[in-house]
């Protein structure tokens, strides 16, 4: 007996068939295929950048630009550097894209909710748009508001205005501006003091609720404290603020804020696409709560209103979330279709104007990929944090 | 949900009872609905006059289209070009040969119990862009050669969304299989690939693409604009299948990996025979909703000079000789995407539907 088990000792594999010594020839062939041709095409790359007489390296940052912009939040001339370009590009792009996301949240929602209307027009007006809208290019929309609509807004001599302070015209949307008088830094300091005790207040509150049980009205005496205080501050500086007011002078408008066609468009058509989406998402996501807890939630004598914003909300985030991020990061991808409207964001400024002058391309274009790349990892890292908070907590 | 197999006979509601419960429910409803309902009517009228009774369809020159409505002349007397691009017209049957097998082999995708359904469906993936690369082009077996510069309009965003869609399947499964190997260096590539590649626009990759190619290239090896286009979209829309295949790889439950392993399966077969089939299976509609998407995005390669059918309309709208024919040009167009969208999505959710009844763990 004991011959025999002994005789049966299990065979050593074979070197190419031990899993692991696969695996680790497999791993190293990669990383020498990878390395292969990552060096070939550096190879390449620089024995073409010197046949075509291209300098490497970011020393072109340094030189002057040349081009003008037509829309920049940080002051710019022709005579800047390249680096700044890449700065005010960044910054229109930042601009678009905050907009665009406050703006499809605000609408992607209102639909997603009229979406489950009880009345029936408003329900299937919902779907129409919905349907209608996410299923046409964005890059169509964008041409659709620019060329056909803003293009044909009366010229500044006929601008729709709306009294005397508002104008509008197909060279853009004109609204008064704004300016900061000494004694303004009073009012600013007001405002930090009221929402410092607002925060303050709702750590007291939350507490004593805790604690006692006792509910303290705190949204009311948030927005009393937040709206009186700068009141307050403002009038006993003795309102230290002036406006300038859009003024026709020869043929076009001078002063206040321009929100400049392209923007406009480019927010709009971002704004419309975007919110659809959400709408979708927003509406999966009310579903998703069952009844019962709508039930639950109302037996326990709950009203609709704190039903709603104690239960089912807090419940549909945790599904709205996750798509909403990625609905976000393409809101803030697609603002670069700004290049094919001439509205200056990064890629239209940096990648298109700044890399044609240099010919630049593996700075410029490096440059703008570790933006994207940078971005999108912040908001999916934001995001991550915020669903961490609300996900379900098993225990 | 535990819902009852068959729901209660609908009871018939009168309209004006209908009405009430679903437009008059509420005193605010209420007022919604005649606020919106008087936006509606009032927005109708004038809309449904602009696109048929004072609209322009036939007629010879730009001066024909004289009233208020839409001038559909325009689209009319353009439609060749919005279609073929600049394709010569004696060989334009070559294209609609190509349109026609196309929809012959998708279309019965879309029909429950098409006979021999599946045959058209792998000759669409395999025998009809062998046909296609030898038939568009032209230049072998006696065709006269058409040189891609002279392709354009809606041939051409067909030829891009089929070439992204089933160029980028096999490596969008490469790379998913990639990112959930047991191999941390293959495993580390193929995250960094799919992610890099996800973060960025497609605008920058078609930049790269047509800017930095070449660049990249040896001395000597050139590709024309389209082909660079081609292989831009490819690699960006493979980073997108991975992440759809990944979520069906990741839905097929454990017990068949351990089984094919149980059955002495190497890791091919495992996946080929087993794991793929399932989990490919499954991600159907993830794969139609991505391809829904490219679609809508081959529209962005007329920023790089090609002039898919966005493109074609666009330079055709500023034409001096035709007044103010952009919104008659994009509704033609929204038209175009809308179709093909709205019923890639409405097959998409039917399958989801469909296939939501099946087994799940």
């Amino acid at each position: 007996m004991s011959e025999t088990t002994s005789q049966i000792t299990p065979a050593r594999a074979k070197p190419w068939n031990d899993p692991r010594v696969r695996s680790l020839v497999f791993q190293l062939v990669a990383i020498a295929g990878v390395m292969w041709g990552g060096w070939t095409l550096v190879d390449n790359t620089l024995a073409n950048m010197e046949a075509r007489g291209i300098s490497t390296g970011f020393g072109f940052l340094e030189q002057s630009a040349g081009f003008g912009i037509i829309m920049s939040l940080i002051p710019y001339e022709a005579t800047d550097s390249y680096g700044r370009t890449f700065w005010v590009g960044l910054l229109n792009t930042l601009l678009v894209s905050g907009l665009g996301i406050v703006a499809a949240t605000l609408l992607g929602f209102m639909i997603g909710v009229a979406r489950l209307s009880s009345n029936w027009l408003i329900a299937k007006l919902s779907l129409a748009y919905i349907e209608i809208i996410r299923n046409i290019p964005l890059l169509l929309q964008i041409f659709f508001w620019y060329f056909a609509v803003l293009r044909n807004l009366p010229s500044p001599r006929q601008s729709v205005e709306l009294g005397g302070l508002f104008f509008l015209n197909n060279r853009g949307f004109y609204l008064p501006d704004p300016i900061a008088l000494p004694g303004f830094g009073w009012v600013e300091l007001a405002l930090a003091i009221a929402i410092a005790s607002v925060i303050a207040l709702r750590i007291w509150a939350k507490r004593r609720q805790q604690a006692t049980g006792q509910i303290f009205p705190t949204g009311k005496v948030s927005l009393a404290i937040l709206v009186t205080l700068p009141v307050l501050a403002f009038l006993a500086t003795g309102a230290p603020l002036d406006w300038t007011v859009p003024e026709l002078r020869g043929f076009n408008f001078r002063g206040g804020i321009t929100i400049i066609p392209e923007l406009a468009a480019l927010w709009v058509a971002l704004s419309l696409y975007t919110a659809s989406f959400i709408a979708e998402i927003v509406r999966s996501g009310i579903l998703s709560v069952s009844k019962g807890q709508t039930e639950a939630a109302r037996a326990l004598g709950l009203r609709q209103g704190l039903t709603l914003r104690l239960v089912v909300i807090p419940q549909a985030m945790r599904v709205i979330i996750p798509p909403l991020t990625s609905q976000y990061l393409n809101l803030v991808k697609n603002s670069s279709l700004a290049t094919a409207i001439g509205y200056p964001d990064l890629v239209s400024v940096f990648m298109g104007t700044t890399l044609n002058q240099t010919g630049q391309a593996v700075e410029v274009v490096a440059m703008t990929m570790a933006v994207y790349l940078t971005i999108s990892l912040l908001i999916s890292f934001v995001m991550n944090l915020y669903n961490r908070a609300v996900a379900l907590k098993e225990r | 949900m535990n819902q009852p197999t068959v729901s209660p006979p609908k009871a018939p509601v009168a309209p004006i009872q209908w009405m009430r419960n679903n437009l008059f429910n509420t005193w605010y409803n209420s007022l919604l609905t005649l606020a919106v309902g008087y936006l509606l009517v009032t927005s109708a009228a004038p809309l449904l006059n602009w696109v048929f009774l004072d609209a322009t369809f036939s007629g010879e020159s730009p001066s024909d289209c004289v009233g208020e409505g839409a001038c559909w002349l325009f689209i009319n007397q353009r439609l060749n070009f919005f279609i073929y691009g600049f394709y010569p017209e004696d060989q334009q049957w070559r294209i609609n040969l190509m349109f026609g097998l196309l929809a012959l082999s998708f279309i019965p995708q879309f029909i429950e119990g098409f006979p021999a359904r599946r045959w058209l469906g792998i000759f669409g993936m395999t025998g009809l862009p062998i046909l296609g690369y030898i038939l568009i082009p032209g230049g072998s077996f006696g065709l006269e050669s058409v040189p891609s510069h002279r392709w354009g309009g809606l041939m051409l965003t067909l030829i891009l969304a089929y070439v992204g869609i089933f160029a980028a399947l096999p490596i969008g499964i490469l790379l998913a299989l990639g990112r959930r190997s047991h191999m941390p260096v293959i495993r580390g590539f193929c995250v960094v690939f799919i992610e890099v590649w996800r973060a960025v626009p497609l605008i920058t990759v078609l930049f790269m693409a047509s800017v930095m190619l070449p660049l990249f290239l040896p001395e000597g090896m050139n590709f024309e604009k389209l082909l660079r286009a081609l292989i831009g979209i490819t690699l960006w829309q493979s980073a997108y299948m991975a992440e759809v295949v990944r979520g069906g790889l990741q839905a097929i439950p454990r017990g068949q990996y351990e089984a094919a392993s149980a059955l002495g399966l190497g890791y091919w077969k495992k996946m080929g025979l087993i794991i793929l089939p399932q989990a490919l299976k499954l991600v159907i509609p993830g794969i139609v909703n991505t391809f829904i998407a490219l679609f809508k995005d081959t529209t962005l390669v007329l920023i790089i000079g090609l002039f898919d059918v966005l493109g074609a309309v666009q330079s055709t709208v500023t034409d001096p000789a035709w007044q103010n024919v952009a919104i008659e040009g994009y509704v033609f167009v929204a038209f175009c995407f809308w179709v093909f969208c709205f019923g890639m999505s409405r097959y998409s959710q039917n399958l989801e539907r469909k296939l939501d009844t099946g087994h799940r763990t």
